[in-house]
């Protein structure tokens, strides 16, 4: 069934990711990569990884940013993940004629099912954020899982239960967690640090939150390059050498 | 947007035969088609041939052709859905007015009803094609009113222009009403294309990199412009190839000069010469009307999806779509 739950969701598992922290660093594309390839919408596409024309399926998509002030001229860069972020109104839901794309009542994770996907491509043209991307070899739709097939996953330890590209993030950019839940960590997170939504006029309500990177400190004093050398001065140097520079300096 | 030849196909054909059939199953009710079997063969073969064709070229471009009949399960929430749907259901009323006419001739009182029926499911199915493209906001320029009505008064145009030609071929006493019917509708269509254009042009972006980011918007407290430094892969993925088509601005100014050209102004003075001339100028004219008009509104769907942008490319470099 493509309409979305009657009733919305009451936990809604998704991503907190950290603008101000993420380093663009791409552990998580690659793991997110290296997991689903095996994973619940495995195999995905992989053509000529190292040829001239690389193409393929991923989920996980790390973005580099500019932001210039135009008033101060002032720049920064912000390194910007974006995978499927589990909308609440998922226009990509909708859309399909075949009930291959559906939103989970239990956790609100949208997922494809494979064995229905005629591969339309329609939900990839209403879904505003790129995080659908077309299977050419299975002639389905692929897309996040939320990795499904982890946290859930009852072989695995049980603080390993989070989705890949949380779990591999060395500089602790991503949380997983439950943002239906107003005091889950993640929640706690979201209105600590001001989260927000992409596109918000879109009116997807994306279950995901993107935290904002943190003002830039800017020293009241402007910081003098430290001297590298030290001609000028002899103050420093020993007996000798300053009879010697004395000298010279005549 | 990426312009697929089956869809351009699809629904430049299965409007056309739409339109065919609308006018068919109206002025047939109203008495203003006075002809017998033959011309219900032609006319309804001709109508359906393309309808058929149309749908058929629409699912060239599924990745599982075979599992096309689950496309009719989801009619609640999706237009593609409703479309499968409507076309199906078309079949029924124009199929048994269609053998109706062939047996009884057109126009006899019961009849009316079947004819009716047909005009009113073929709207209804160009309607929910329409919005599938209508209903996507990702996509501003196909997020307006202006798109169902393009698509309705295209499939009309171009079905008004077929029976014209039916018209000169069987030279039916009615030429006048099915002639003066094309240029009206061809005059609309160029009014709506018009509109069309001019409302995209003058849209305000719906979203922005930075909405897109939040970057330099309120949310992050920040101020300021987005720009691309570094994209996520060094070559096209699936999202740019597919979303992520741009036609050269100088290369769409010349093309919709071309629709203009051959889908409006030269079926618009062919329709008018033949309306003119009667007999065999007639035919001829009416026929260059239709090849005309066939090779504007293929361009003119090109245009439509080429010029398209989708709010996915403001994570590659756009900067408002
Ligand atoms: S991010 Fe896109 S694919 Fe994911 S739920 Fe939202 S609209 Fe659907
Ligand atoms: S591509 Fe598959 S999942 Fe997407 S809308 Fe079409 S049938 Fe549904
Ligand atoms: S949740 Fe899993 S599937 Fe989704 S982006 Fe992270 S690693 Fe990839």
């Amino acid at each position: 069934m493509t309409s979305l739950p009657e009733q919305a969701p009451k936990t809604k598992l998704g991503l907190v990711i950290d603008l101000d922290i993420c380093v663009g660093c791409q552990a998580c594309a690659v793991h997110c990569k290296e997991w689903n390839i095996a994973g619940h919408s495995g195999p995905l596409p992989d053509n000529e990884p190292y040829g001239a024309d690389p193409s393929g399926v991923w989920f996980n998509r790390i973005h580099t940013f500019e932001l210039v002030d135009d008033e101060t001229g002032d720049s920064r860069t912000v390194y910007f993940p974006k995978s499927c972020l589990h909308c609440e109104d998922a226009p990509c839901v909708t859309v399909c004629p075949t009930g291959a794309s559906y939103k989970r009542e239990e956790d609100g994770i949208v997922l494809v099912n494979a064995d229905t996907c005629i591969g339309c491509k329609l939900c990839s043209w209403a879904c505003p954020y790129g995080a659908r991307e077309y299977d050419d070899d299975e002639g389905v739709m692929k897309k996040c899982t939320l990795c499904i097939d982890r946290i859930y996953n009852e072989t695995l330890p049980e603080d390993t239960r989070v989705p890949a590209c949380v779990s591999t993030c060395p500089a602790g950019a991503r949380h997983f967690g439950d943002l239906g839940d107003p005091e889950s960590e993640v929640s706690l997170l979201v209105a600590a640090r001001g989260g927000y939504d992409l596109m918000p006029e879109q009116g997807t309500k994306p279950v995901n939150q993107y935290l904002p990177p943190r003002p830039k400190k800017v020293p009241a004093e402007p910081l003098a390059a430290p001297r590298l050398t030290r001609d000028d001065d002899p103050g420093e140097a020993g007996l000798l050498a300053r009879w010697v520079d004395k000298m010279l300096s005549r | 947007m990426h312009p697929a030849k089956s869809v351009i196909f699809f629904t430049t054909a299965s409007g056309a035969g739409y339109g065919l059939l609308f006018w068919l199953g109206l002025y047939g009710s109203l008495g203003l088609l006075p002809a017998g079997a033959w011309f219900a063969v032609v006319g309804f073969g001709l109508a359906l041939i393309l309808v058929t064709a149309g749908l058929i070229s629409s699912t060239f471009h599924l990745g599982h052709p075979e599992r096309a009949w689950r496309a009719l399960s989801q009619w609640r929430s999706s237009w593609l859905s409703r479309e499968g749907v409507a076309a199906i259901v078309t079949y029924v009323p124009a199929g048994l007015y269609g053998l109706a006419w062939l047996i009884v001739g057109s126009g006899t009182g019961w009849m009316v009803i079947l004819g009716l029926l047909t005009a009113l499911a073929c709207v209804a199915t160009v309607i929910c094609t329409s919005m599938i493209y209508g209903s996507l906001k990702a996509i501003p320029a196909w997020h307006t009113g202006w798109t169902p009505a393009a698509y309705l008064v295209f499939a009309a145009m171009s079905g008004a222009v077929l029976l014209s030609l039916l018209g000169h071929l069987w030279r039916l006493p009615t030429v006048l009403v099915t002639d003066i019917t094309a240029l009206v509708a061809i005059a609309a269509g160029a009014l709506v294309k018009f509109g069309y254009w001019h409302a995209i042009a003058r849209a305000a972006p719906t979203s922005t990199a930075e909405s897109a980011t939040g970057l330099g918007t309120a949310a992050t407290a920040t101020r300021g412009k987005v720009r691309l430094i570094d994209p996520p892969h060094t070559m096209d993925n699936y999202l740019l190839t597919e979303m992520g088509y741009r036609v050269a601005r100088k290369h769409a100014t010349v093309l919709r000069d071309i629709v203009w050209a051959a889908a409006f102004v030269l079926p618009l003075g062919c329709v008018f010469v033949a309306l003119l001339a009667a007999g065999v100028g007639g035919m001829v004219f009416a026929t260059l009307a239709v090849l005309s008009m066939a090779v504007g509104l293929a361009i003119e769907r090109w245009l439509f999806f080429a010029e398209a942008k989708h709010v996915v490319t403001l994570y590659y470099g756009e900067s408002a779509a």
